[in-house]
């Protein structure tokens, strides 16, 4: 039986790009798919073709069990919709926005009403409800798209770059309140460029570029896809870098990589924890300071660069859309480095 | 407190019943955004003040500067006669001046997200246009009032009873509002909201200038006269100004059909116009994206 989000053979073309070039997707009753990509992927057109406001050229879709192309009206019963695009009228108050969104998914007024002040107290907007959103902060607006996207409660949604240009505090806020969404058995798909939001908030991430799914499973299979886990070393001194890469080449399990102005080398650790120690015991005996060492799994970054060839960030040198203050998360900044590491 | 409300919603979409939605929702969701609409305009009340301005101004100018200068039918160059010939001319374009709302107030929506948050919603499809025009017939309704009071200030009456200026206001009305449908398309068809203000307007300059709404006909160049006197415009003009009495005692209307039916022939022309362009406007926003 097809999940509540159901999507086989999706094509949908804009001149000569191939936005969607047959995009398949399944996510189960109550779980979070999160689809990873860099701009331009195609993650935004997928979300559209779901929820309605565009029709694919072909392939075929069911949204809780509803056809998307036949019964587009019912199935917009059945769905919320938020992020970089579903937006608020600046001109009304949160409360109105709220009460007008309630009224038009056919809530009687007296429920809209009702439904408007409970979301408002549970995003802390409660204080400002009743300035018109145009005086919200980036983070407070990007609640209340949320909030308006939950005033059904719909059993399913879908948020498209929900965090994209949110600072760490707003973002971390925003997390939390999807994690309580999920937990609630609500179906979610959910697009993001920021690979340690799919990490932290999917239950299967679908890696999306040039409009098709290339790779699909759950974080720890995507990250055991690029081959388990990595010991990294930063030398204390400069001169030290060659003896150690010795070092690393002689007992790590593959190509060791280098960061020259950080001085990190990294190398595939299949030995895990043990190889670790023979890393540590092993520089020692050189006489090689290290101002750090680790084991880390790999990170979805390694993921992205080992499936595509490219990170996630070198799609959009322009950086993200509306994403004027700092793009925060770890994942954003960790991007170019990773990208020269393989270099 | 939940995120998740009680009694709200199902939890599993209901069966896909194909159903169509009713006129009654149309209309529920069309006032709604015709609420939205209207808060906005009093949050942004510079686009009614400015709505104003214009025709008080041209009242102001028009019956002091051209006010003895123009031969009316009947009553000849008279200041006095001028001025309530003038005002059926000037209640007429002010309504057709509600174009340019709409279209520049649905170009701007098509151009932001919010035209997404009400396309995934289970709303009449309709409804966003709809609701606009709602509003702008209201703005209309309103602006008329501040005009009528202004122009009884400089003199302008109602000579025919209070049904027959009641008939007179309902038949601008309707023709204001027909006009918000051209808007509503002019506003789907331009790329920027600026294009929609100026593509709204320029128009109606020519077809408010080309009529009897300012000008008698028979002042007009020959070859002139018929267009003036067929233009639809023209029909309004001369049904608003019997309506109110304000035509010279012995002015005889133009022989062409319209002008010897104005009531009759604005009020087609309305629902004319409303029918041809609310489908095309529909049509058309249905394609709008996807």
């Amino acid at each position: 039986m097809p999940g509540a989000i159901y999507a086989e053979g999706l094509v949908k073309t804009f001149g000569d790009v191939r936005a969607l070039d047959g995009v398949d997707i399944d996510v189960p009753e109550g779980t979070v798919l999160g689809l990873l990509g860099p701009n331009g992927a195609g993650k935004t057109t997928t979300v559209r073709v779901l929820t309605t406001l565009m029709q694919p050229d072909s392939g075929r879709a069911e949204v809780a069990g509803l056809d998307v192309l036949k019964y587009p009206n019912e199935v917009r019963r059945s769905i919320g919709l938020s992020g970089q695009f579903a937006a608020v009228d600046e001109y009304l108050t949160g409360r109105e926005n709220l009460q007008m969104v309630g009224q038009l998914y056919q809530l009687s007024s007296r429920d809209a009403k009702r439904r408007a002040a409970e979301l408002l107290e549970r995003f802390n907007l409660a204080e400002a409800a009743d300035r018109t959103a145009k005086t919200y902060s980036g983070g407070m607006r990007r609640r209340l798209d949320l909030a308006a996207a939950l005033v059904v409660s719909p059993p399913v949604m879908f948020m498209d770059e929900p965090t994209t240009g949110l600072d760490p505090r707003n973002r971390q806020q925003l997390w939390e309140v999807i994690q309580e969404l999920v937990a609630g058995g609500t179906t979610l798909l959910l697009t993001t460029q920021y690979l340690e939001e799919a990490d932290h908030l999917a239950d299967t991430i679908a890696v999306v570029d040039h409009g098709k799914v290339i790779a699909r499973g759950t974080s720890d299979q995507l990250k055991d896809q690029t081959g388990g886990d990595v010991v990294e070393v930063v030398v204390h001194d400069r001169e030290h870098i060659g003896t150690a890469e010795e070092v690393l080449r002689r007992l790590g399990d593959g190509e060791t990589t280098l960061v020259e102005h950080t001085r990190k080398l990294s190398v595939p650790a299949a030995g895990g924890a043990k190889l670790l120690a023979e890393v540590i015991r092993e520089l020692d005996s050189h006489g090689i300071e290290i101002d750090d060492i680790g084991l880390r799994r790999p990170t979805l970054d390694d993921v992205f660069i080992s499936l595509t060839g490219h990170a996630t960030e070198e799609a959009a040198p322009a950086g993200t859309a509306g994403g004027t203050d700092t793009t925060g998360g770890a994942a954003a900044s960790a991007a170019p480095a990773k990208n020269e590491e393989t270099q | 407190m939940s995120i998740t409300a009680q009694g709200t919603a199902p939890r599993r979409a209901p069966q896909p019943s194909g159903e169509r939605i009713t006129f009654a929702q149309s209309m529920r969701d069309s006032l709604v955004v015709a609420k939205r609409n209207l808060l906005r305009m009093l949050r942004i009340p510079e686009v009614v003040i400015f709505g104003l301005i214009q025709p008080i101004m041209f009242v102001v100018l028009f019956s002091y500067i051209f006010g003895g200068s123009i031969n009316i039918p009947g009553a000849g160059l008279d200041a006095g006669a001028y001025r309530e010939f003038l005002m059926g001319g000037i209640f007429a374009q002010t309504v057709t001046f509600a174009t340019a709302g709409a279209s520049a107030g649905i170009a701007e929506d098509m151009q932001k997200g919010i035209i997404d948050r009400f396309r995934s919603l289970p709303m009449a499809r309709g409804a966003v246009l709809t609701g606009r025009t709602f509003a702008d017939l209201a703005q209309t309704a309103v602006i008329l009032l501040v005009l009528a009071i202004v122009a009884f200030l400089v003199g302008w009456r109602i000579n025919d009873g209070v049904l027959n200026a009641l008939a007179a206001f309902g038949l601008l009305l309707l023709f204001g509002y027909a006009f918000t449908w051209i808007g509503a398309l002019i506003g789907l068809s331009v790329r920027s909201p600026e294009a929609a203000t100026s593509g709204g307007l320029v128009w109606l300059f020519p077809l408010t200038f080309i009529s009897v709404a300012f000008v008698p006909s028979e002042n007009m160049p020959g070859w002139l006269q018929p267009v003036a006197e067929w233009n639809p415009f023209s029909a309004i003009v001369l049904a608003v100004r019997e309506l109110f009495g304000n035509l010279p005692p012995g002015y005889q209307a133009p022989d062409a059909w319209p002008m010897q039916h104005p009531a009759l022939a604005s009020a087609l022309c309305s629902v004319a116009i409303i029918a041809l362009f609310r489908t095309l406007a529909v049509r058309k926003y249905k394609r709008a994206t996807g």
